[in-house]
């Protein structure tokens, strides 16, 4: 394959449409049309022209708009599918997802389970899409502003005859002095901002090409927010982990490796009040029952002192002590804790009372700390409970052994031994929530439930992302780039002189209404004859 | 020229390839990574057995240690802590110690497991979880092999027979 040598002498790249310097018609099919398609100047798209190797034919694959087109519907109609159903990270944990799936919402469920859309947003395939996307975005790019740049560079200011007449906006007339009006429409295109160019007594007036540039700038905005994305998944950019933290409990906040500590004081939720809040809340407080007015975790950040390995006790430096509300999250180094949820009324500590079943009389109380449980209770007098075994999260298992499930009390349960003056061998209750047993026939004391204390629950989200800045420039180049080709236009207006005529041309990327405003002012007083629409001119005569 | 382009999109194909395999890599692999790989030192720490007596890793350098961390609620955990406490028997005077880390449960709970199956070998507890998370453990049971200069030599996690416990001491053996 070779270069195209234009009659004006210039080489052209292969697969040019329209000389980069002339602007003479080179490809045989668009010698017909009357008017010429201006796409990318007529420049030579390369990738549409060379398709060899297994690298072009990669390159050409990713270079067409049609196939980014679809490559966006496609991922378009996957993300909607997304959240057709919860995905797999929303779904309560009562049970395993295979099973979830199909249990809430039948074959559908389970269709949507087996063909993966549970976990959509981090399949392989899903990203795989994503990454086309920005592949595409960079090819397409590259293989269109490189020739239009050159195209732009390279055009001369006499035109050939061909090109001019088949532009859109394009008349031919006679003038008395051509210089004086040349001078003159000049003077005024000057005056409206264009930069003037002439050779060999013809004009070219262009203002706006930077406008052209607009959507290669938006690429490059759009793909440092990709590249933002990515940076996600590099090891200490991005953190978002959960912590549940107890009122009281003190705990190392995930990923700072055991630098930061927190301390939970106290779980507050507030109601909408009837009686004490604004009145406006009253229809809203009747609709719904119960309004929630405040989420709140009260908490001190602590900051450890010297080295410490694992498991010690650190050396703790109060570093602030704050109030955790919904986006009032507390800040410290490049982390956010911020209020994510909250159990309520955690089983904490029981008590307990030692009874004679048949009389009812009391032999003292116990409370059990659910977290931190005691060998044995003495009550004093001889009177004491040994606590045998204990199961915070009990459940019997299939061999009917009484089990837990956790370490969380969530439904504690106990053996005891009581031991009184008059049973000194002892007696074994298994005590759990509304259950006694007695394994070993009747005894005559029980352990009578007295109570419980609970305690509340905080979950923070922990969140560092140190990528936020790299997508906030993305945003704002993309922004850049869209105001740029949108909000400025491309114009060029050609004068020439062509056997005793005046011919001229406009040419715009957009608002031609503007353009040919522009070139009736510029012509006005001059003699030039305004020239044509020839696009309207011909949808008139059509219609 | 034709040369010059091959290249240049051969070049900017790979790197767009890289990124995309890189990123790929990075997805599926963020929820495997170990925090403790094998080869590297074992994160040094210090927890204290239910006889009150302070456990430090680093002491125990020039001996094997088989470091199981283990819940009472965890079956498998429970079928292989007779085994682990047979072999620790037999590997105790050729320089094998077990730690075994509890996740963190109540000293009754603990105690009354330990007294159950009369467990030789101490236990610790790992309270506010500081060990657990210098170590990545998730799921139980998780077991670290680590040899006389404080290096890992395997991780397993699941349940093991007496078998492979037996081996795997045999192992770390200095």
């Amino acid at each position: 394959m070779k270069e195209v040598k234009c009659d004006c002498g210039h080489v052209n790249p292969i697969g040019t449409i329209l000389c980069e310097s002339c602007g003479k018609v080179l490809e045989e099919k668009e010698k017909d049309k009357k008017l010429l398609d201006m796409r990318y100047e007529g420049s030579a798209r390369r990738s549409q022209t060379y398709n060899k190797t297994l690298i072009d034919k990669i390159w050409n694959f990713f270079s067409s708009v049609k196939v980014g087109v679809w490559l966006i519907v496609i991922t378009l109609i996957a993300s909607a599918v997304g959240t057709i159903l919860p995905q797999e990270m929303y779904i309560p944990p009562i049970m395993p997802a295979e099973e979830y799936y199909e249990d809430q919402y039948g074959w559908i469920g389970k269709l949507y389970y087996d063909l993966g859309f549970h976990n959509l947003y981090s399949s392989w395939w899903y990203l795989i899409l994503i990454a086309s996307i920005g592949i595409s975005l960079v090819i397409c790019s590259l293989d269109r502003v490189v020739p239009l740049y050159r195209a732009l560079k390279k055009q001369k200011v006499s035109r050939h005859e061909s090109y001019l007449q088949r532009q859109r906006v394009f008349g031919a007339s006679q003038t008395e002095d051509t210089d004086k009006a040349f001078t003159m429409a000049k003077e005024k295109l000057k005056s409206k901002k264009y930069s003037i160019r002439e050779e060999n007594g013809n004009i070219l007036a262009e203002k706006g090409r930077f406008s052209r540039w607009g959507p290669y700038v938006n690429h490059v905005g759009l793909i440092i927010f990709l590249i933002g994305g990515m940076l996600r998944f590099v090891p200490g950019m991005y953190v978002d982990k959960i912590l549940w933290i107890r009122e009281g409990e003190t705990k190392v906040i995930p990923e700072t490796n055991g630098e930061y500590y927190l301390k939970n004081d106290g779980f507050i939720l507030e109601m909408y009040d009837k009686e004490k809040d604004k009145e406006v809340f009253g229809e809203a407080i009747d609709k719904a029952g119960m309004v929630a007015k405040n989420y709140q975790s009260n908490v001190t950040l602590y900051k450890k002192q010297g080295d410490t390995v694992a498991g010690e006790e650190a050396d703790l430096k109060k570093v602030k002590d704050y109030e955790i509300k919904v986006n009032k999250p507390l800040k410290f180094e490049n982390f956010a804790l911020y209020q994510v949820d909250y159990k309520l009324n955690e089983l904490n500590k029981m008590s307990f009372a030692l009874t004679n079943k048949k009389t009812g009389d009391e032999y003292g109380d116990l409370t059990v700390d659910l977290n931190h449980p005691q060998d044995e209770y003495d009550l004093g007098n001889g009177y004491k409970a040994e606590v045998v075994s204990y199961f915070p999260d009990f459940e019997f298992d299939e061999n009917g052994e009484p089990v837990t499930k956790s370490r969380i009390p969530n439904n504690p349960a106990f053996v005891f031994k009581m031991f009184t003056p008059d049973k000194p061998d002892g007696e074994i209750s298994f005590v759990a929530i509304r259950q006694t047993i007695e394994p070993f026939g009747d005894n005559e004391y029980k352990m009578a439930f007295k109570g419980i204390d609970t305690k509340n629950v905080s979950a923070l989200t922990v969140r560092k992302d140190l990528t936020l800045w790299i997508i906030a420039l993305g945003g704002v180049i993309f922004m850049i780039g869209v105001a740029q080709g949108s909000y400025w236009n491309h114009r060029r207006v050609w004068l020439r002189r062509v056997n005793g005529e005046v011919w001229v041309a406009g040419h715009t990327n957009k608002n031609w209404h503007g353009l040919k405003r522009e070139i009736e002012a510029a012509l006005d007083g001059t003699g030039i004859k305004m020239p044509e629409d020839q696009l309207q001119n011909q949808s008139e005569k059509k219609g | 020229m034709k040369k010059q382009r091959l290249v240049m999109r051969t070049v900017i194909l790979l790197v767009l390839g890289a990124a995309v395999a890189y990123t790929l890599y990075a997805n599926f692999t963020k929820d495997k990574i170990q925090k403790v790989a094998v080869g590297e030192k074992a994160p040094d720490f210090v927890l204290t057995d239910m006889e009150g007596n302070k456990h430090r890793l680093s002491d125990y350098e020039g001996q094997g240690v088989f470091l199981n961390f283990w819940g009472t609620w965890c079956k498998p955990c429970e079928k292989e802590m007779p085994y682990m406490n047979n072999q620790y028997k037999q590997f105790k005077d050729e320089g094998v110690q077990v730690l075994a880390v509890n996740v963190g449960e109540t000293d009754l709970a603990v105690n009354k497991f330990s007294e159950r199956y009369d467990l030789a070998f101490p236990i610790v507890i790992d309270k506010d979880s500081q060990v657990q998370s210098a170590y990545g453990i998730n799921p139980l049971p998780a077991t670290f092999l680590i040899d006389k200069d404080g290096k890992v030599v395997k991780y397993i996690t699941g349940e093991m027979t007496e078998e492979t416990i037996k081996n795997y001491m045999e192992q770390i053996k200095p």
